[in-house]
């Protein structure tokens, strides 16, 4: 068995010495480290708050203000008239208005911006706005929108018009022996066919910072905006559309992000967009904070998604066709649902080679904000189906279901997907073997069967499940990054490039690479803010890919500075080219060592230019909408994770009490960094699945708008027995930078084994014979109401084993 | 003479000691933060605000005292909910005030080797909960990691979205092993001015409250303000004049009497702490579910009765004791039962000029037994969905008496069950009994669906809360795990 890392019985000594930590960390603990808000700001800065749309459908008649501008502190009142340019800030399609002008689409929506002297005066202010709608009925209902025609993506992109399937992968074959792929008549054939459905429901990103820009005027009629962005490039973009101006009159600056998590991909550009258009109007600086409940009633969440899937199997439970409907929940617009139920799609083979199989993927409509970007992109949502399919024929066949799973991986003979990629790396057999042994995963179902049957009120449910998750942007030109590095004549260096910092320690590899490429100590390379003045036309820091893209582009950078000293160090020297590396702070050739300083002070004497650009673009993926085949992803992630739940059935309260975890990183560039990508996804995805519960009212206002009331795991809530560790000896097949894989979303799917723990607690009311649905996210109450369901189910249909079902007083 | 010189405008300080300097402010108005005095007039911005309602922890702030020894003694408090003006007097420290020149406090360079923080956002609120429990356990002398459960509570009101807590928690179990960071027993603490004005009115007699009580009757009264905070920060409305419980010294005692204990409405929840693991075990416990560490330092069990929430933890587990209430005021003192005391949503028999002065939790005698749980969606530092408590003695014939329940988020106050009681006294446990008294559930309560459960969930949840009662009770001991803490 290959070696692995095992993080806890490291000292931590050794844990830390080997690879650097956080660039930030110092600056995290001692409070230096500054977000915008933290900052002094300009002379005479002022601050602005939205007024938010109070219903999530209607016509704008009359809009009266002259009450908040009478208000104390108050400079300016901004509506949609006050925009010099678009009123637009859509991501990839229009539809998101900077401000609401005839209509409202969502509770939350703003409507107007006030300008005032403190943040506190302009909130206030807001108050005072009078506004006559006239109400309309909001479609909040995703299936029915569907029924409705009501979809976000124009028609004119489709083939044909909806409700018919906007993306019918129709006989999308993935088997090469078979010479005709229908999958209605793959499904006919089977000899055992079940259907299922499940509603997952959305997430709110809860990054610790809110939602934040500030903005002021240049001397030179330019503006400089700072933003918590995952994307300033788009920042600087629709600021400069906001306002009509081009795009170099405009820097977007990122230093840090209180956290991203794809919620500050595009929902952070109103901010940006909205305080530049303050500052172009009033010429003090803005800045712009939108308060926790504001935030979470403004901007969008992760999909809500409908989910439906027909599946048949053999009498092994090896499938043979699927058929998989998911309906994404996109909200009133747009925004990135295109590539998100998308993703869903491209994932609904989770790990699994389905056979003839459909996939289908609609995008509804509803009044609610628009639905945008959170780690997994739409991944999760579409895996969810077939792993609540591996479960079900599981117990429908009576077998466990870690056997059904491993029955229907993808290997070598089966490595096609249904979108037609080739996998050339399908790790998952032998990781979940590992893990298999190392999680003790059959002693513990033996013991946990044991338990379940001798315990009336506490059940436990034990479950692994595998992660395949595809790394790259769908949207083919986003996979490009640029860098500059400049190194100055003390030998230091600063290194700029395109992605951006929320705590993922991507500044942190960036370094490291640039530091090993030119042979110097970590702590000579500096990175600074994201500007998109040093590096222009940057993609956004998502879909995991901020690593792969953005130290491939800083590495080329510095190949380009290494092989120009070089070139100089052989002239200046005379020394022979091919014995020259750089290496520990210096130039080796040989005898001869020349220190790093020296050798950058000669070359600048020598006139030798020390600063370089870098550019990466990923090679070989394509993909074809229109026949729903090619290579989207440049290469797939694995990983897989057992966990055991305990659970009250008196009450649906549960614990997650063990978690194991074996995640493929590839060659890992700092196993501390992923190791804590891989901790932190997996909680996140546990709380999507479990307490985090977004409510809205009848009238679609969303009523889980803070901490209080919205529930993201707490510490308690982790899995005190956490047991992470990094598959070792398997190099990407794919030439990424050092052979590392992207870590960012794929752990966070991981958490599904927490779900399927849940519910094989709640089959064991049955004689794990029956497959309990349970929506998500899966509070104490969907627990407790599905041992209620499963329970009434059981003694409905096997009267005989009533006794076990009755609560624990019955024995006594 | 009640009124002294600070209600009438000679002093008008606020005298606190920040990361070891004195610092005296005035013109804070009463309803200002502690984080809007740190961020704003201290422009130390190292304290972040993540939520406003003290839910997040990304603004916690250690507060410190000294003991009679003359030990300091550090709490964390959120900065975004908590009054400036409360700060009067103590010890003030921040994220910035820990690191001595480059020598990093053994909880911040913990945090560092284990990786602890990732976007950063909500480290110092961490690092500040991590400082109150290594400052005390370096005081009691443990040079031992804490357990997990220690850690749990330690960092209970501290979100982190990034991390998954693992770090952190292996952060938390390193810190002790570090070098003593330097002695802070020397600080000089500033002590509190006499009185403040700019609307917040700190009396430290009862005499002065009232007469405060009868010169203000529009001020608010604020003990932790944890609740009352919030109408500020989140509502916007402004709170002018608020008259502060927590210094008044009659206030701040438990008084132990033959057959109970007075607790005073300025005892906060982690004073009340070992008198309810000696005496009210199952109180305890909720107590440790209760709000968060930072929560529990702050907030009053009077402040838990006087705002009279439908969801508050403790009203039921009251009702199921029989507590009694003293309330006081300009109109003189009066006892009402716990009982008679919530009037509706919100709602109590207390009228303007009057106060809860104190609470008399009666002991309970041999043979009798509380058992109190809650239900919500997460298990720490969230409100309840559903309440139960149940208070009974078990006789000799193996009958249960006096059996007292009470619910909360069952209805639009905390509520006794009568009809459960009712199916409950007098009788021998058994199948058929719990099915009638769960079924007596849906008689005294009709629970209505909202943001934390459906009306069928409260109602399925408290049978089960009920069945696990019945389970305790009659409990042969055996190895059968019947909650999820025994498995």
């Amino acid at each position: 068995m290959r070696k692995l890392i095992q993080f806890g019985s490291l000292p931590s000594a050794t844990a830390t010495a080997a690879v650097p930590g956080h660039d930030s960390a110092i600056g995290h603990v001692t409070g230096q480290a500054a977000y915008i808000d933290d900052l002094p700001g300009p002379k005479g800065m002022h601050h602005l708050a939205v007024g938010l749309s109070p219903h999530s459908s209607a016509r704008v008649l009359h809009m009266d203000l002259s009450e908040v501008r009478r208000q104390p502190g108050v400079i300016d009142v901004i509506t949609a008239a006050d925009i010099p340019g678009h009123n637009e800030v859509g991501a990839v399609y229009p539809g998101d208005p900077l401000l609401a002008e005839k209509e409202v689409r969502y509770a939350g929506q703003m409507v107007f911006a006030v300008v005032a002297d403190t943040l506190y005066n302009a909130r206030c202010a807001v108050a005072h706005a009078r506004i006559d709608y006239h109400l309309q009925t909001p479609a909040l209902d995703p299936a029915a929108s569907i029924r409705a025609g009501l979809t976000v993506l124009p028609e004119h992109i489709h083939e044909r018009p909806l409700p018919a399937p906007a993306l019918d992968r129709g006989a999308a074959m993935s088997d090469d022996t078979q010479t005709s792929g229908n999958v209605d008549k793959a499904l006919q054939r089977a000899p055992h066919v079940l259907e299922g459905e499940q509603f997952i429901g959305g997430q709110e990103h809860f990054y610790l910072e809110g939602q934040i820009a500030q903005a002021e005027a240049l001397d030179d009629n330019g503006l400089r905006v700072l933003t918590s962005s995952q994307h300033p490039s788009e920042v600087q973009k629709l600021v400069a559309e906001v306002l009509a101006m081009p795009l170099h009159a405009i820097v977007a600056e990122v230093r840090r992000m209180g956290g991203g998590f794809g919620g500050k991909e595009s929902q952070a550009a109103a901010l940006g967009a909205m305080a530049a258009l303050a500052v172009h109007r009033n010429g003090c600086a803005v800045r712009f904070r939108l308060p926790r409940a504001d935030d979470m009633q403004a901007t969008g969440k992760r999909h809500p998604f409908h989910n439906r899937y027909r599946v048949g199997f053999d009498d092994t439970g090896r499938l043979t066709g699927a058929d998989i409907t998911l309906i994404g929940n996109c909200g009133h617009s747009p925004d990135l649902s295109e590539g998100v139920v998308d993703r869903a799609m491209f994932h609904a083979d989770n790990a699994y080679y389905l056979g003839d199989a459909r996939v289908t993927g609609h995008r509804a409509m509803t009044h609610t904000a628009s639905n945008t970007a959170f780690r997994g992109f739409g991944g999760p949502q579409g895996m969810m189906p077939i792993e609540g399919a591996m479960d079900d024929i599981a117990r429908t066949l009576g077998l466990d279901p870690l056997d059904v799973r491993k029955r229907n991986l993808y290997d070598e003979a089966h490595c096609e997907t249904h979108y037609g990629q080739h996998i050339d790396q399908p790790l998952i057999g032998e990781l979940i073997e590992t893990l298999e042994a190392s999680s003790d995963y059959r002693t513990r179902r033996r013991e946990i069967t044991a338990f379940n049957a001798k315990s009336p009120v506490i059940r436990k449910g034990l479950a692994l499940t595998p992660v395949k998750f595809g790394i790259s942007f769908t949207a083919r030109h986003l996979n490009q990054a640029g860098a500059l590095l400049m190194i100055y004549t003390d030998g230091s260096v600063l290194i700029n490039h395109g992605g951006t910092e929320m705590g993922q320690g991507l500044h942190t590899k960036v370094c490291q690479v640039v530091a090993k490429e030119l042979g110097i100590a970590h702590h000579r390379v500096r990175i600074s803010a994201t500007r998109t003045d040093k590096v222009p036309n940057t993609s956004p820091t998502a879909a995991s890919s901020g690593a792969d893209l953005n130290a491939m582009a800083a590495r080329n950078a510095a190949i380009t500075l290494r092989e120009r000293l070089v070139d100089f160090a052989a002239g200046w020297r005379g020394l022979p080219r091919e014995q020259l590396t750089l290496e520990a702070d210096g130039l080796s050739a040989g005898e001869t060592r020349i220190e790093w300083s020296e050798l950058i002070q000669q070359a600048y004497l020598g006139r030798v230019s020390l600063s370089a650009t870098g550019h990466y673009a990923t090679p070989e993926i394509y993909y074809d909408r229109k026949t729903g085949r090619g290579r989207p992803f440049f290469y797939y992630a694995w990983g897989a994770a057992v966990s055991e739940v305990h659970m009250d059935t008196l009450t649906g309260e549960y614990r997650v009490a063990r978690v194991d975890i074996l995640h493929d990183v590839g060659d890992s560039l700092n196993p501390a960094i992923d190791r804590g990508q891989i901790e932190g996804g997996f909680v996140q995805g546990m709380g999507w699945l479990t307490t985090e519960e977004l409510r809205w009212d009848a009238e679609g206002h969303l009523l889980t708008t803070g901490p209080a009331t919205y529930k993201i795991p707490a510490c308690g809530d982790a899995p005190r027995d956490f047991r992470v560790a990094l598959l070792e000896g398997h190099p990407n097949s794919q030439a990424t930078i050092y052979r590392s894989k992207a870590v960012g979303e794929p752990p966070l799917m991981l958490a599904i084994s927490v779900w399927s723990a849940l519910r094989d607690a709640i089959a064991s009311l049955a004689d794990d014979h029956t497959s309990p649905r349970l929506d998500t996210p899966a509070t104490p109450e969907r627990v407790l109401m599905a041992c209620r369901a499963i329970r009434e189910a059981h003694a409905h249909d096997a009267p005989s084993t009533r006794k076990e079902m009755t609560h624990a007083l019955s024995e006594k | 003479m009640v009124m002294t010189s600070g209600y009438h405008g000679e002093s008008t300080m606020l005298t606190l000691t920040f990361n070891g300097h004195p610092r005296q402010l005035d013109n804070i108005p009463a309803q200002t933060t502690a984080l809007a005095l740190l961020r704003d007039r201290f422009a130390t911005c190292g304290t972040k605000e993540g939520c406003a309602s003290g839910d997040c922890g990304a603004c916690t702030i250690a507060i410190g005292t000294r003991d009679d020894a003359g030990h300091l003694h550090y709490h964390g408090a959120n900065a975004c909910i908590l009054p400036a003006h409360q700060l009067q007097g103590c010890h003030v420290v921040t994220v910035e005030g820990l690191a001595h020149g480059d020598g990093l406090h053994p909880v911040q360079q913990a945090m560092v080797d284990h990786h602890g923080s990732q976007c950063g956002f909500c480290t110092p609120g961490i690092v500040m909960s991590l400082f109150c429990l290594d400052h005390e356990r370096r005081h009691h002398g443990l040079d031992s990691p804490p357990d997990d459960d220690t850690i749990d509570a330690a960092l209970g009101g501290n979100l982190c979205r990034c991390t998954g807590y693992r770090a952190i928690r292996d952060a938390a179990r390193a810190m002790h092993a570090l070098p003593s960071p330097v002695s802070d027993d020397t600080v000089d603490i500033a002590p509190a001015a006499r009185s403040t004005t700019d609307g917040f009115y700190r009396p430290e007699s009862r005499r002065e409250l009232i007469t405060l009580l009868s010169q203000h009757p529009q001020a608010r009264l604020i003990a932790g303000g944890t609740d009352l905070m919030l109408e500020h920060t989140l509502a916007l409305k402004p709170l002018p004049e608020l008259i502060d419980l927590s210094s008044v010294a009659e206030l701040k005692h438990i008084k132990e009497e033959k057959s109970g204990w007075w607790i005073g409405a300025g005892v906060t929840y982690h004073q009340l702490t070992s008198l309810l693991a000696e005496h009210y075990p199952a109180f305890h416990t909720l107590l440790e579910r209760l709000g968060s560490q930072q929560i529990r330092h702050r907030a009053t069990l009077a402040g838990n009765l006087a705002n009279a929430s439908p969801i508050g933890d403790t009203p039921p587990i009251l009702l199921a004791l029989g507590a009694r209430l003293r309330i006081n005021g300009i109109r003189g003192a009066r006892e009402v039962f716990i009982d008679d005391f919530f009037t509706g949503y919100r709602r109590t028999v207390l009228t303007e000029g009057e106060y809860l002065d104190a609470i008399y939790l009666p002991r309970l005698r041999n043979g009798e037994q509380l058992l109190a749980w809650k239900l919500s969606k997460r298990r720490d530092d969230d409100i309840s969905a559903v309440m139960l408590a149940l208070r009974t003695v078990i006789g000799e014939d193996g009958r249960l008496h006096e059996v007292r329940v009470a619910c909360g988020g069952m209805a639009e106050t905390s509520q006794r069950a009568r009809h459960v009681e009712a199916a409950l006294e007098g009788q021998v446990l058994d199948d058929e009994v719990l099915n009638d008294a769960c079924n007596a559930l849906a008689e005294d309560f009709s629970p209505i669906d909202d943001v934390r459960a459906s009306r069928d969930y409260r109602l399925a949840g408290a049978a089960g809360l009920l069945a696990r009662a019945c389970h305790r009770l009659t409990s042969r001991h055996d190895a059968i795990p019947m909650t999820l803490e025994e498995v």
